[in-house]
């Protein structure tokens, strides 16, 4: 099918490349030996991950006491890292569903490392349940399992429980995504095995894949219902996550803007950890050509547009804990901008409210290394938001004598570092075994948007005549 | 595909063409197979004639079935099972069922989905499919012609139909 592509559109493959080129390409850094960089990233994050899970074990060992939680204070790094991690993870599953659903087709060349992104950074997040349950042995009654209690079930009406179901719901339906947007390129990898172990694992998991019109016919329809079910999906994951703390009683947590602000952050902090890898990865990987400037804009556009309506819900929940006339509510408010925590609320201010809007300019948003170190920014932004939000809503309760301040042991810290250590891990591994670029996707839509594809084929034609 | 099977293939190297070629071929009285190609050509399947897929239905099926499991496990432990007083509730609180419902609901409707579709297209762990041309996957797209579904054209006629209609190669397989 021909692409009419606007004019005006900028091209997203540039290079002149062909079908052929996007496989050798894209193939190339999973068939070759691995680089003494990635060598070098993968010893480096293994080392985190170690150090890492031997922080993780050894408080799942000692209990949750290790860390530095007090009697006021009874949640704070562990939630806040999960809440972090779970909103990074959402940008994968936006990019591929909902970018597709919106035909958006610069989603092509990024939609497989985000998506990967999104897995793993579920999985940090998971993570940080396990840890925060005190008895991980014992994650499975947050199942409804029938058990010798009775048998005593699940409260269904907790969002505690709506979280447990929504996370693993969403762990699952993205692998599942995922996995299935990769049978097609397995199958490539497959067909140019040079090595028996290579035809062999590509082939076990690219379960027989033939490209036939009637495979295709149905595999559109099935990524259009996937991309359909996820949509609302990933929408109800944040929600839920926000909905821990919104129906609560705890001033500062108990509002009704959470699920569409906490959804927002989500995808804000998402865009912009998936800038940060992708800026990595296109140098690392050579993908210059697929991975354009373009693409950078296009995240910066959305990191933005995000960006701002989390600036109008920061804004919007200190209005209203104003105009409520309850002061609990306003004392909580007054209390993050001016209190002993002020230096964290300035700091998500800045970071979340103020820089990205610094990408209203196009000098700045085409910038790499600016964009590179925004990306980061945002991140720490959004980890400074959660803390907010947790640690000084609990840290002054309704009785002066129990106010207190929260400060991490090297525990908290550690059990932080693990879900680094397990993410770069797992991501680095992506990149090498499997394709970064999702090939087929890619090669679907370059005609018309690959710089000039047209021109070239025409000249193919000339030399056959 | 089975080894004894007598294939005729086009092999094309443009998207626009394969989808030309599909309607020139049929055109002349001669059965298409299949077309293989490295990414989804829109209109492809219906030109060579496949029925559209009922796998929206099976979707949907799948769907209604996890929403009915998900409400029917929640009911029967928080009404009938074991039934407590939570924030002074009612047994039955539906508004507070909806996330969960809607979790089992897209668990099961993308789960089924996926399985549904291995079943259909043959897709499963070690399958070891007898490709027609290893470049299907990479930059080729490959228009198979079985011989012995189409008594009526000779071979040779086969042949040249698919090099009018733009074949860059013409292979027997």
């Amino acid at each position: 099918m021909s692409h009419v592509v606007s004019p005006i559109r900028e091209k997203l493959v540039t290079g002149g490349k062909s079908y052929s080129d996007v496989t050798h390409d894209i193939c190339k850094q999973v068939e070759g030996e691995p680089t003494k960089e990635w060598k070098w990233a993968f010893g480096i994050s293994s080392i985190v991950f170690i150090y890492g899970a031997y922080c993780l074990f050894y408080t799942w060992w000692q209990g949750i006491g290790v860390w530095g939680l007090n009697k006021t204070v009874g949640w704070a790094w562990d939630i806040t890292n999960f809440v972090w991690w779970v909103g990074i993870g959402h940008a994968g599953t936006l990019i591929s569903a909902v970018l597709l659903l919106f035909r958006q087709k610069w989603r092509t060349s990024i939609n497989r490392s985000a998506e990967a992104m999104t897995i793993f950074a579920v999985l940090c997040a998971a993570s940080f349940i396990l840890a925060h349950m005190g008895r991980p042995w014992l994650a499975h009654w947050a199942l409804p399992l029938p058990n010798a209690f009775g048998s005593l079930w699940v409260n269904f009406n907790s969002p505690l429980v709506w979280d447990v179901f929504a996370i693993s719901t969403y762990l699952s339906v993205s692998l599942l995504f995922w996995y299935m947007g990769l049978v097609p390129d397995l199958a490539s990898i497959r067909d140019r095995a040079t090595t028996k172990g290579r035809k062999f694992w590509y082939g076990l998991f690219s379960l027989g894949w033939t490209g036939s019109s009637k495979t295709w016919a149905r595999y559109e329809y099935m990524s259009l219902i996937l991309a359909g079910i996820s949509t609302p999906l990933v929408l109800s994951v944040h929600t839920i996550v926000s909905m821990d703390f919104a129906t609560s009683v705890i001033p500062g947590w108990h509002t009704t803007i959470f699920p569409p602000y906490f959804v927002a952050g989500a995808i804000f902090s998402g865009f912009a950890m998936v800038q940060t890898l992708l800026l990595i990865t296109r140098v690392v990987f050579k993908l210059e050509d697929y991975i354009t400037i373009e693409h950078i804009e296009m995240m910066n556009i959305v990191i933005t547009v995000t960006g701002s309506v989390v600036g109008i819900a920061y804004l919007t929940e200190f209005f209203i804990a104003w105009y409520s006339g309850v002061e609990y509510e306003s004392y909580a408010f007054i209390n993050r901008a001016t209190g002993p925590y002020w230096w964290a609320y300035w700091m998500m201010m800045t970071c979340n409210v103020i820089s990205p809007q610094l990408f209203w300019s196009k000098a700045i948003r085409t910038n790499l290394m600016v964009s590179f170190f925004l990306s980061i920014v945002v991140n720490v932004g959004m980890w400074f938001e959660r803390f907010v939000i947790i640690v000084t809503s609990l840290h002054r309760d309704y009785l002066p004598s129990s106010w207190a301040m929260f400060s991490p042991t090297m525990y908290d810290i550690g059990d932080y570092i693990f879900s680094f250590g397990l993410f770069f891990t797992l991501f680095f591994l992506f990149a090498k075994y499997l394709p970064v670029v999702n090939m087929a996707e890619v090669k679907s839509v370059m005609k018309g948007v690959s710089s000039n594809f047209p021109e070239k084929k025409k000249a193919t034609k000339k030399t056959e005549e | 595909m089975s080894s004894t099977t007598n294939y005729i293939l086009g092999v094309y190297d443009d998207e626009d063409e394969v989808l030309h070629a599909v309607s020139e071929v049929k055109s002349k009285g001669i059965k298409i197979e299949d077309v293989f190609t490295p990414f989804p050509i829109h209109g492809l399947d219906r030109a060579v004639g496949h029925e559209r897929t009922r796998l929206p239905i099976a979707a949907f099926m799948f769907g209604v079935l996890g929403l009915t499991c998900a409400l029917s496990l929640i009911s029967y432990t928080m009404v009938f099972d074991w039934p407590m007083i939570i924030g002074g509730k009612d047994f039955f609180a539906l508004p507070n069922w909806i996330p969960v419902t809607f979790e089992g609901t897209v668990l099961f409707t993308a789960f089924g989905l996926v399985i549904t579709f291995c079943i259909s297209n043959n897709l499963y762990p070690g399958n070891q499919p007898d490709l027609l041309d290893l470049r299907i996957t990479d930059d080729k797209f490959v228009m198979a012609i079985n011989v012995d579904k189409n008594k009526k054209v000779s071979a040779d006629d086969i042949k040249k139909a698919l090099k009018d209609s733009g074949a860059i190669e013409v292979n027997v397989k």
